[in-house]
């Protein structure tokens, strides 16, 4: 019997529940905060927006990431957009409509409260941005520009250039610095946590690797705020940068804190398909381009005509033939399935057939090239640094790829873990999207959690801890829990066998891929779970790491973060068989119409599976959060 | 048809130590392949036959974490123009070549190992000043203040640096102008920036002296070598708001 677990939503209707949580929320005086140290885990959006706010509150923060500066972190490459409920366009856009949409598109797996608040503190973040000198697009009035994004029909994604996550991340960055040169941030690039450290089930503070020096580091602090971004890189292949990791959450996961929905994975339906073996990564065009692009394969499976050459009488434009109100901007779920069946069915295109078209030849006949290059100019300009192909002339071929972890941390309303002191915001929790996130609303949850959220709820947590003893780096939690980090680390130097971190993380991935990736079986997932054991097995026995952990060593780096993906791919699969439905991104293929769409199961599946560690990986303890949906209706989502 | 490359590559165990090139030999590769890869290619090669591999740095491989970035035949993200390392592709090379890689040569980026450079001074030096000091909550309503679409792009333009480094490791001199101009252009062209102009300016030059950037003296190779593309003109910015800043004073 699975226990029940509560996710201590505030009391109110729905639209009064945030102001009633800060109107009661405790405060800390200005005076105290001085004493109050925060540490937190990843500088991306969420992260640092979070050590700044924290830090220009009056905390003490100590920030960390495991890259060389902590404008590098992965928020760096969203393109698209962020989305905010402004109205500017006067289409009907409200915080209602917007918490609606955001629901519809997780299809009702999320929770009402969380997405509401979300929608609610959306509109500040423009202006917060706005303020750091964020270059949004501007119509030639001076006045801030908007596009419509998937699964939307309003326009409220506002952005800048293709490369909108960079400049708001280089705004939170800069803010990060402020504060580190005002002497309230402690910057630690180049370290990666290895540990949580506990003491009565309460975070008291990380163990971290200096990646330069390889020194092992005990920090202790009133709280710990893990804003580690997302795990698709589990699947070895996908859009994330290649230090993405799980290790942060599956650390803190070990020690208790419990894992929600960890098989909800979103597949991107734009980025470039894979061209070899060799592969490191699949680079992601923005979703924007599916407001010009008309997406398509040839009808015929043998077609070998250029593309250009193939009438359209020979083109199936699949998904404006299936979902004919939203066509080429049906959510991201649907359009990468769909463009999966294609492929799956054999009309994929391009030299490994494991593409479809996106053509903007009309777009370009209708608007003119100049409007084009103007909107997508700089997409077009990468697409063509990768392939070496002019998308102005021939139509680019793009494929689905991990993308985002809807799922994470198990997060109750204050974003605090099933432990205390210890929260998880961004994508580093679970809480906002449900099954499938609406393009732009990453960005979005990243930000608000960081700038609105957190120094509220943080804020209320420390307020319990001024008169408790202040967390010590020499206490024996901290001793035992280096001694554990520096014998792991040694193990996978000892092993010396003959397989490289990579080739394991290659293997991992392409299973998880196939069994539990843009859909999954009951028969397929049994079947992984018996491979992804017995590869991580091998794995511990045949592990090849050179050098020494004294010293830079990216191998040893990548050791440890696939020793967790295999713990966590076993954890994903044993989510998704547990999940007898299809709900967003999550298609059971047993659970489908005649037409192929996904089934919910509202009755036995409107709740969060959240996963307890046990010691042991193939047996997990479930735990359900119930869905309550109050405000909204359940339908079944159609786009079509 | 695949390609056969010799690499010549610059190894250091860490900043003591005083460092070589090592040449390696690459056979069957795929001109799809990008350069990186080709890294990872060669690591995988090295690590099976119990040699350490070459440490280089690396995140997002599509151009726009800044963390990648190396001396390709001498040029900084080697010879195509406004890329990044990891967007460079095998088919740029011809069967047979050698290439010779080496990491980004300053004062101010000391090497930590093989192909990996500090850059931190590049956080220095934005928190010296690269802000507009607002802090969560303070913001008005975002249409408030107008900026015209000219404006809002030119400071884009600036705005869109990475941080890479190539400018520096490719200007003789060293010399961070081209980075701190874009900053200084970015935040100056906005109203937001306005408040903070003079002193934000004063700061961040006063700090590029410190920490061993050397002076520019406009020969531009830093331009060509950006993968953004970042005019030079955000130097001549620049100076003329140090210049303005002086003269307020």
């Amino acid at each position: 019997m699975a226990k029940f677990i509560a996710a201590k939503i505030p009391e109110g209707p729905l639209e009064k529940k945030w102001q009633n949580y800060k109107d009661q929320a405790k405060l800390v005086s200005p005076n105290n905060r001085k004493k109050l140290e925060v540490i937190v885990i990843g500088t991306g959006l969420s992260g640092a927006s979070a050590a700044a706010s924290l830090a220009e509150m009056g905390y003490q923060v100590k920030s960390f990431c495991f890259q060389d500066s902590p404008r590098r972190a992965h928020s760096v490459a969203a393109q698209g957009g962020v989305n905010a409920m402004k109205n500017y366009k006067n289409d009907g856009d409200s915080v209602q409509r917007m918490f609606f949409d955001t629901l519809k598109g997780g299809d009702f797996r999320a929770r009402e409260a969380n997405t509401y608040r979300l929608a609610q503190c959306s509109a500040a973040l423009i202006d917060q941005a706005v303020a750091q000198g964020v270059p949004f697009a501007r119509e030639y009035s001076g006045y801030l520009s908007n596009r419509s994004f998937g699964g939307v029909q309003v326009s409220r994604t506002f952005y800048a250039r293709g490369q909108t996550g960079q400049q708001l991340l280089l705004g939170a960055y800069q803010a990060l610095l402020r504060q580190q040169a005002k002497g309230k941030v402690k910057i630690f690039n180049r370290h990666e946590m290895l540990e949580l450290v506990c003491e009565n089930n309460t975070a008291k503070g990380i163990i971290t690797r200096n990646l330069v020096s390889g020194k092992i580091e005990r920090q202790a602090a009133h709280a710990v705020v893990i804003a580690s971004g997302g795990f698709g890189k589990i699947y070895y292949l996908s859009t994330l940068a290649m230090g993405c990791n799980a290790s942060a959450i599956w650390r803190a996961h070990k020690k208790g804190a419990l894992m929600a929905n960890p098989s909800w994975t979103q597949f991107h339906p734009t980025s470039l398909p894979q061209s070899g073996s060799y592969q490191s990564k699949l680079t992601l065009m923005s979703e924007s381009l599916r407001n010009d692009g008309r997406i398509w394969v040839p009808k015929n499976k043998k077609d070998a005509r250029n593309p250009n050459e193939i009438p359209e009488s020979d083109r199936d434009y699949y998904l404006e033939r299936k979902y004919p109100s939203y066509g080429n901007l049906a959510p991201r779920d649907i359009a990468s399935r769909a463009a999966k069946e294609q492929i799956d069915n054999g009309f994929g295109v391009g030299e490994l057939k494991n593409a479809v078209y996106l053509d903007f030849a009309k777009a370009i006949k209708d608007l003119g090239k100049t409007t084009i290059q103007k909107r997508y100019g700089n997409l077009f300009d990468m697409y063509e640094k990768i392939t070496g192909i002019n998308a102005f002339k021939e139509p680019m071929k793009i494929s689905p790829s991990a993308h985002f972890s809807m799922g994470g941390l198990w997060v109750d309303y204050d974003l605090q873990t099933s432990i205390a002191g210890l929260f998880a915001i961004g994508e580093a929790n679970f809480s906002d999207h449900g099954a499938n996130r609406l393009g732009a609303n990453s960005l979005l949850q990243a930000c608000v959690d960081g700038y609105y959220i957190l120094p509220y709820t943080l804020q209320n947590y420390l307020a319990t801890q001024i008169d408790k003893p202040k967390p010590a780096a020499h206490n024996q939690a901290f001793v035992d829990a280096e001694e554990r980090v520096k014998k792991q680390l040694q193990t996978y130097l000892n092993t010396n066998g003959t397989k490289t971190p990579d080739e394991y993380h290659k293997e991992l991935g392409k299973l998880l891929y196939d069994y539990c990736g843009l859909s999954r079986s009951r028969k397929g997932l049994t079947y992984v779970i018996k491979e992804i054991q017995k590869l991580r097995e091998e794995f511990k026995t045949n592990l090849l790491v050179l050098g020494d952990t004294y010293q830079i060593n990216s191998e040893l780096e990548k050791a440890g973060r696939v020793a967790d993906y295999f713990e966590l791919a076993e954890l994903m699969c044993l989510d998704a068989l547990n999940r007898e439905e299809s709900c967003g991104a999550h298609f059971r293929e047993e659970y489908q119409s005649d037409e192929g769409e996904a089934v919910r199961n509202d009755d036995d599946y409107a709740y969060t599976a959240a996963w307890e560690w046990t010691g042991n990986p193939s047996q997990p303890e479930l735990h359900k959060e119930k869905l309550v949906f109050k405000n909204v209706s359940l339908s079944t989502r159609s786009y079509k | 048809m695949p390609m056969k490359l010799q690499l010549k590559i610059w190894r250091q165990k860490n900043s003591d130590d005083l460092g070589k090139f090592n040449t390696y030999e690459l056979k069957d590769l795929n001109p799809a392949m990008s350069f990186l890869e080709m890294l990872d290619t060669l690591n995988l090669q090295l690590i099976k036959n119990k040699e350490e591999p070459v440490e280089f740095d690396h995140d997002c491989r599509e151009g726009i974490c800044g963390q990648c970035g190396v001396m390709i035949n001498g040029i900084a993200h080697g010879k195509p123009k406004n890329i990044t390392t990891c967007q460079l592709h095998l088919r740029e090379f011809k069967d047979g070549d050698t290439i010779v890689i080496e990491p980004f040569r300053a004062k101010a980026f000391p090497v930590l190992k093989d192909l990996k450079v500090d850059r931190s001074a590049f956080d220095t030096l934005i928190a010296s000043g690269g802000y507009i000091g607002v802090e969560t909550g303070q913001a008005p309503e975002a249409n408030t203040t107008p900026i015209p679409q000219e404006i809002a792009e030119q400071a884009f333009d600036a705005a869109a640096c990475i941080g890479c480094g190539a400018c520096v490791a490719t200007c003789k001199n060293e010399s961070a102008a081209l980075f701190v101009g874009a900053k200084i252009s970015h935040l100056a062209a906005l109203p937001q920036g306005k408040a903070e102009r003079e002193k934000r300016v004063l700061n961040m030059v006063n700090r590029m002296d410190e920490l061993k950037f050397g002076h520019c003296t406009n020969t531009g190779a830093c331009q060509v070598e950006c993968p953004q593309d970042i005019s030079v003109l955000h130097i001549a910015k620049l100076n003329y708001e140090y210049l303005r800043a002086k003269l307020k004073k």
